[in-house]
């Protein structure tokens, strides 16, 4: 008996994995060798994908990237000498890739089943709620506030002080929201995990259900993602005829529902997604009241990102000081970054705070794919700041990449090279902004246009001193939508655009000193 | 145009199911959608009356949602990424190609209903850009072959009566 395991990871689906699957199962019936082939989530080694992992005496073999067409070469290979077969990796587990990284919210990827309840808890699944269950509401509330959790989502607003907020708050009716509108580009976690271990994040909700007060979850996932929708469905259904979840207030008086966006990426701003849970326009909220005070439906809200709700399981299972251990400074815990863009090795590493972003694009990465010379990386997601190679020893913290003006937000980096026009980036920023702006607030509807309109006559025009003109007003401009707007979609806006401009104005045809004063 | 009082039983099933739903209306949207392919326009004073709302503040919010349509879509719907790390791949390239190749621009539809192009903004697929969705499948790792293989099939299938 061969026992396989296929990534079911919709990327790696999108690369081949059904395929892979296909060919296999189909060879194995030719060749009349018996097999069984399990679907795993992904490794999250995506330039690897479609990876093949052999069971074996020693551990599991690797195999990638694996197309249909190798699978017959692969059987030969399997019986005689696996080791030999040019796609062969070794042990999946001691590729450096791997085994470098510290993997905490994705201690189960790629080796589980994503919907086997089994799975999950023969791997430390549901020990988080154990020990919570045993637990004062407070205590749980304090292990959160030791373990220097802050807000996954961008913000990183210690998640502590939220949880005692709503905690603290008194009403009949209190909510527990996941935001899992993953729509910031280059960053897929939140989807890898609620594809591959969406028992987790329902292990998160319920803990914080249960410290909060809270009797019903959402999870607001966006549309992009079926495959997550999906899975979620199914791993909520599971929970609850496992007794996980629960309305009848007989076992945990917890109960969870997943609604889908429709398309708008404000609504990955917490206010904005709880207008969308309402059923009205992404319309973003003034500030206070706070969501954990009056937030969906009025009702006091704990809203937190996939990562952050996913953490907790951990914090409980393993103490809170095992996950402060990890990290630097304020910034503590572990991270999963997303390598992506023009990356030789794009994937996903987590990593305590504080490693370099050299480390994660050159170390890991491998530098670019296209072999030309490393540009930029783009880091915190559409918003977040072009960094240019001379800033990439800044070490991987909070404050650290805020002392540049950039951020980490959910710790997506995207790879450029030396072709990608950083003019055409910033003109893109703003487009963005003005599509996806919500409209309520003057510099995100207004400053996003013009804006753009800025950059054009900049790139257009031939004469320096109009351009130097056109220069200190798109300067400006960015100071106003940053100072001036409602919520981050505007505010930071600026960070892409205004970065691009400080650190390559040549290709907005300035020259350079003038342009980095 | 099709007749769209036939569609009022899906409607009215769907709001049925979500009498006792909070915040219903995005739920009640996407069922629609997805039962009858696009939001009609008669279904809008039964969704207003249902929910106790106006008429314009419903349709306010499927103006607001770009996967809502008003209507039917066209028979293959391809959604190409256009975020940064797509950009960083080549998207824009591979844009450019389904333009001349379709003849269309980024929102528009075929003449014979074949083909719609939407842009997206992300599909989670960055670790192996650039990406699109055609029909809801995700194909990454697209090179410029496989797009116009992608967009072909499309084209050729035989046009249902």
């Amino acid at each position: 008996m061969l026992k396989l395991f296929v990534p079911c990871d919709s990327v790696a689906r999108a690369v081949g994995a059904d395929q892979l699957a296909d060919a296999l199962s189909a060879e194995a019936q030719r060749r009349q060798v018996e097999v069984q082939i399990h679907r795993t989530s992904s490794r999250g080694l995506y330039w690897l994908e479609p990876l093949l992992e052999v069971e074996t005496a020693e551990g599991r073999q690797g195999f990638g990237p694996v197309a249909a067409e190798d699978v017959a070469g692969l059987f030969d290979a399997l019986t005689a000498a696996p080791a030999e077969h040019p796609l062969a990796l070794g042990l999946v587990e001691q590729i450096p890739y791997l085994s470098s990284q510290q993997r905490l919210l994705f201690a189960r990827a790629g080796i589980t089943r994503p919907l086997s309840l089994d799975d999950y808890r023969n791997h430390g699944g549901f020990e988080g709620l154990a020990k919570a269950a045993l637990l004062e509401q407070a205590e749980v509330v304090a292990a959160v506030l030791d373990s220097g959790l802050r807000g996954r989502g961008g913000a990183a607003f210690p998640a502590g002080i939220k949880w005692r907020t709503v905690r603290d708050a008194p009403a009949v009716q209190k909510y527990v929201v996941c935001n899992a509108d993953e729509g910031d580009s280059g960053t897929f976690a939140d989807r890898m995990l609620m594809e591959g271990d969406p028992f987790l994040l329902i292990e998160g909700m319920i803990i914080a259900g249960l410290a909060v007060g809270a009797s019903k979850g959402y999870i607001y996932v966006r549309s992009e993602y079926p495959d997550a929708v999906h899975a979620l469905n199914e791993a909520v259904l599971l929970a609850r005829e496992a007794g996980y979840l629960d309305t009848t207030g007989s076992g945990v008086a917890f109960d969870l529902e997943v609604r889908v966006g429709a398309g708008a990426y404000i609504c990955g701003e917490e206010t904005a997604l709880l207008e969308s849970l309402e059923g009205k326009r992404g319309i973003v909220r003034a500030k206070p009241p706070l969501p954990a005070l009056e937030g969906l439906f009025g009702q006091p809200t704990l809203v937190h990102n996939v990562l952050t709700l996913a953490s907790v399981p951990i914090i409980m299972a393993k103490g809170a000081q095992f996950y402060r251990d990890f990290g630097m400074g304020r910034s503590l815990g572990t991270l999963p970054f997303q390598l992506a863009g023009n990356v030789r090795y794009g994937g996903l590493v987590e990593r305590a705070f504080g490693l370099t972003l050299r480390e994660l694009v050159e170390g890991y990465g491998g530098g670019t794919s296209s072999g030309r010379p490393l540009k930029a990386a783009q880091v915190g997601g559409p918003l977040g700041a072009w960094v240019p190679p001379s800033q990439f020893d800044t070490p991987l913290d909070y404050e650290a990449f805020a002392a540049l003006g950039a951020m980490i937000g959910h710790g997506g980096v995207v790879v450029a090279d030396d072709t990608l026009n950083m003019a055409n980036m910033a003109r893109f920023a703003l487009q963005f902004c003005a599509e996806e702006s919500c409209g309520k607030c003057t510099p995100c509807r207004i400053g996003s246009t013009r804006g753009m309109e800025v950059v054009d006559r900049l790139i257009a025009s031939s004469d320096p001193a109009y351009r130097a003109d056109q220069a200190n007003l798109l300067h400006d401009l960015c100071d106003t939508m940053q100072y001036g707007s409602l919520c981050a979609m505007g505010g930071m806006t600026s960070y892409p655009v205004a970065s691009a401009l400080k650190h390559f104005p040549a290709d907005f045809g300035l020259a350079s000193p003038e342009a980095a004063q | 145009m099709s007749d769209e009082t036939l569609d009022l039983p899906v409607i009215q099933r769907v709001l049925d199911h979500h009498r006792e739903t909070p915040g219903a209306l995005l739920p009640i949207l996407h069922a629609i959608q997805a039962g009858v392919g696009y939001i009609p326009d008669a279904a809008v004073p039964d969704i207003a009356h249902a929910l106790n709302l106006s008429q314009a503040e419903v349709r306010g919010v499927i103006t607001f949602y770009h996967d809502f349509r008003t209507a039917p879509p066209a028979r293959h719907i391809l959604r190409l990424c256009r975020a940064e790390s797509c950009k960083s791949r080549g998207a824009e390239t591979l844009a450019a190609q389904l333009r001349e190749q379709l003849g269309l621009d980024d929102h528009g539809t075929s003449a014979d209903g074949a083909v719609s192009l939407r842009p997206v903004y992300c599909l989670g697929a960055c670790a192996c850009s650039p990406a699109l969705e055609l029909d809801g499948q995700v194909h990454a790792r697209l090179t410029p072959e496989r797009l116009s293989a992608l967009v072909s099939g499309c084209l050729q299938e035989v046009k249902p009566c």
